[in-house]
């Protein structure tokens, strides 16, 4: 009954998205404030209604109702309540009800908190988020119903893969999802200004927060499936440049980009054209990605089912989308006001250059990610893009973004005086010259490459907090006035100083971890012995665990460090008998900023006949960075996110007030 | 059931062992050669891994391939183009410089150049040129009635 009830909702929310698309667009164009506003109920019915049958959807998990398809595709009695909570989403039909969900929810919040918009180009915004939600809804009804029965009920159902049981990836899609799809806030802005016209600073205010948000809900979804794969795929690697690491990571790329001009354009006026591209661009992307990771035209670890005709409806649904949004840019971007001018050397010029290196980084991923279609399509050469070429290409990019990255806070809009920014930095440049010579020195192996890692990582910090002083005139200006200044400096300047330090954190992180990461391996029978650099590690027993969904073989590992205990550790192999799968379940001893991190592999005959396990450890040095970092980026969103200037009543006082 | 092979297939790509005892080369620097060359070789039967992190046992004799090429003191460009020649371009997960491999290479040179003149374009702008904009906030007749054309056409 439940489950009827949230099929019938979602319909309902399908219908209410096209009415609000409707009543929205002819209320914006006929300026009536009557029909925008039921327009914008439309928005708020929409979203419930898709909460509702979101919720049936997770009622029909948590009491494992095997009548539904997708239950009994997906979940299993004897799966914890978390995962069968998550099984809602873990799915290719849940996951794109989530998509809708956050899809309707970011309509309905532009809805309920835009009152200090401009009437017509939030009912603008609110029709093309409307149009956004009829697509995605129509194609989750008529093709992928998370709701549709089975005429037989199974007694039991097939479970989730076991490797996607696992917190953070419970998590992970909500993050991940929130963030991607945020972004389409975003392209309905850029619509609803382009339709209109107009693109100017008060508009770069309004779509500041909710790229802001979108991109920090990114971020922190990202980091959780690099943590996800770091400790549950069990070699140690957090990023595998496969196709659907690089779906998330190119909304991220350009979002990023957005985040910056949007600031050139709201205090300057400059690059209008070029914003409104990226907020068009940031959502397409969005859905270039999930059409990647659901069509199966790209294999992948982690993709969902393989299914070519949702791949062309999907592909469809993009193509419809962005290419109302590209074609109303290519009318309207040569009547579009090109903005203020800049000195080469300015902070205009310096987030010029930033949006220039993302977007050429951008399509380095994607002509990396879709190289092999094109290439198959050319001449039926298969070819592989991995790792390798992505290391050959992005990181030298980034590492060009990053070695100007400090300098472009501290330039002065308009014109900028390159000499005073170098007077203000060269001790940050010193400090992290002088510690790169020092890793570069004694940390063996000897390494230049990683050594030069860390000075980009200790530079971005050390610019950060450079940075910092100089607008509170740290060390320079009486203290009440450093005083005066810290409680008076905007909360946005606190976010761009954390989320550059950030970056900064995870440069060191990766740099330390890539390079020094130190390695053993060893086919161990009870009581062998293995030495991993200056640690010493024994397997004192193995014995069989049962867990609620699974049978393990769980390895007692005792680590030592000169003869002192530095820990315990438990890798488990872990058996799923409902799926007939195994997965390794790897012990991770956390340090400070390292990792001692064990596997333990099959059973296998050891060389005095003794079952013996191969034990691979790895020690991880600064491996936590890897994942602090983007959460301090994070971070650093949020509190700008916070800044009252960003807030929309503050931006149309500003407006009046002008 | 394709999704199910699909996580099987992973699942026996998993956990990387080219650090296994059992493989070693004995002479250090050619098993540190050799893993340099594992992580720029695709393990063909896998998703998106190096050999040297599939378990795979097609993976184990590949490694074992380059394992006997470099202890036979091939140079790493020969052992390259032996496993090209075998299992063709597919196998290397970085695909050489090649005609048919341009548009991969030649992409960031591309967007990172056109960016380049865009931003040369941008500053050399003349102060004249946005003088145009006499009142930015309201449309002109022209694109009043534009505008009407589009909403009606959407």
């Amino acid at each position: 009954m439940i489950t009827e009830f949230g099929a019938y909702a979602l319909v309902l929310a399908l219908v209410l998205s096209f009415l609000q698309l409707f009543l929205s667009a002819v209320g914006g164009a006929g300026r009536s404030s009557l029909l925008a506003g039921a327009g914008r109920g439309a928005a708020v019915g929409a979203f419930l209604c898709t909460a509702l049958t979101f919720l049936a959807l997770v009622h029909a998990f948590v009491v494992s109702d095997f009548s539904v398809a997708n239950v009994a595709a997906n979940s299993h009695t004897a799966k914890p309540l978390l995962y069968k909570v998550a099984g809602a989403w873990g799915s290719h039909e849940g996951s794109m009800l989530l998509w809708c969900l956050v899809l309707t929810g970011y309509g309905a919040a532009v809805a309920s908190f835009g009152e200090a918009l401009p009437p017509r180009l939030r009912a603008y915004a609110v029709a093309t988020q409307g149009a956004l939600g009829v697509l995605f809804l129509a194609y989750t009804v008529f093709a992928s119903n998370p709701m549709a029965r089975l005429v037989e009920a199974p007694v039991e159902g097939a479970s989730l893969n076991p490797l996607l049981q696992d917190p953070a990836l419970a998590f992970h899609p909500p993050f991940l999802y929130c963030g991607y799809v945020g972004f389409s806030v975003v392209f309905s802005f850029s619509m609803a200004a382009l339709i209109e016209g107009r693109v100017d600073a008060a508009w770069a205010r309004w779509v500041r927060p909710w790229t802001l948000a979108a991109w920090s809900f990114l971020t922190v979804g990202i980091t959780l499936g690099a943590f996800w794969a770091y400790y549950e795929l069990g070699w140690g690697g957090w990023w595998f440049w496969d196709p659907v690491e690089n779906a998330s990571f190119m909304p991220w790329l350009i979002g990023t980009a957005l985040l910056h001009s949007a600031v050139v354009l709201e205090k300057r006026g400059a690059l209008p054209g070029w914003t409104v591209f990226l907020g068009l661009a940031a959502f397409t992307f969005s859905m270039l990605g999930a059409f990647l990771v659901r069509s199966g035209v790209l294999t992948s670890v982690h993709a969902f089912a393989v299914d070519p005709t949702r791949g062309i409806l999907l592909l469809t649904i993009m193509g419809i989308a962005a290419g109302a949004g590209f074609a109303l840019f290519a009318l309207r971007a040569p009547s579009l006001n090109a903005g203020g001018l800049f000195a080469p050397v300015s902070r205009e010029s310096a987030i010029v250059l930033n949006n220039i290196i993302l977007s050429t980084a951008t399509a380095v991923v994607l002509v990396g990610t879709l190289f092999p279609l094109i290439r198959e399509a050319l001449d039926g050469e298969a070819v592989s893009v991995g790792a390798p070429f992505f290391n050959m290409t992005f990181v030298p990019l980034m590492i060009l973004a990053m070695a100007v990255l400090p300098a472009g806070p501290l330039l002065a809009w308009k014109r900028g005086d390159a000499r005073l920014v170098v007077r203000r930095l060269w001790l940050a440049l010193a400090v992290a010259a002088i510690l790169g010579l020092v890793a570069f020195a004694f940390v063996a192996p000897r390494s230049a490459l990683a050594s030069g890692g860390l000075v980009v990582g200790f530079w971005l910090i050390g610019g950060a907090v450079l940075e910092l002083a100089e607008r509170i005139k740290a060390f320079r200006a009486p203290w009440a006035e450093v005083r005066r200044r810290v409680t008076g400096l905007p909360r946005g300047a606190w976010g761009t100083t954390l989320a550059h330090a950030g970056l900064g954190v995870f440069v060191l992180g990766a740099s330390f971890e890539t390079t020094w990461r130190v390695e053993a391996a060893q086919a161990l029978s009870v009581g062998g012995q293995l030495k991993l650099g200056a640690y010493e590690l024994v397997l004192t027993d193995v014995g069989t665990v049962e867990g609620s969904n699974y049978i393990a073989e769980r390895g007692i590992v005792k680590i030592t460090k000169a003869g002192s205990p530095v820990c315990e550790a438990r890798p488990e192999r872990r058996f799923y008998p409902t799926g007939k799968q195994t997965t390794s379940e790897v012990a991770i001893c956390p340090k400070v900023l390292d990792d001692l991190y064990v596997v333990m592999g099959e059973r296998r005959a050891g060389a005095d006949g003794q079952p013996a396990w191969l034990v691979r450890a790895f020690v991880n040095p600064w491996v936590r960075l890897i994942f602090l970092g983007p959460l301090i980026m994070a971070i650093g969103g949020l509190v700008s996110l916070s800044d009252r200037r960003l807030r929309f009543g503050v931006a149309r006082k500003v407006e009046k007030a002008a | 059931m394709r999704r199910l092979l699909l996580i099987l297939a992973a699942i026996a790509c998993m956990a990387g062992a080219a650090a296994d005892p059992a493989e070693r080369l004995p002479d250090p620097v050619q098993e540190a050669r050799a893993r340099t060359l594992f992580r720029e070789v695709r393990c063909l039967v896998c998703q998106n891994e190096s050999i040297d992190d599939s378990q795979a046992d097609l993976a184990g004799d590949l490694r074992q391939v380059v394992r006997d090429q470099v202890k036979q003191g091939r140079s790493d460009q020969q052992i390259r183009a032996f496993l090209v020649e075998r299992y063709g371009e597919f196998v290397l997960l970085k695909p050489p410089f090649s005609a048919g491999n341009a548009l991969l290479w030649a992409t960031p040179w591309v967007v990172l150049i056109l960016g380049g003149v865009m931003m040369v374009l941008l500053l050399r702008r003349r102060a004249g040129s946005s003088a145009t904009d006499d009142d930015p906030q309201s449309l002109s007749e022209v694109e009043e009635a534009r505008l009407q054309v589009l909403l009606k056409d959407e």
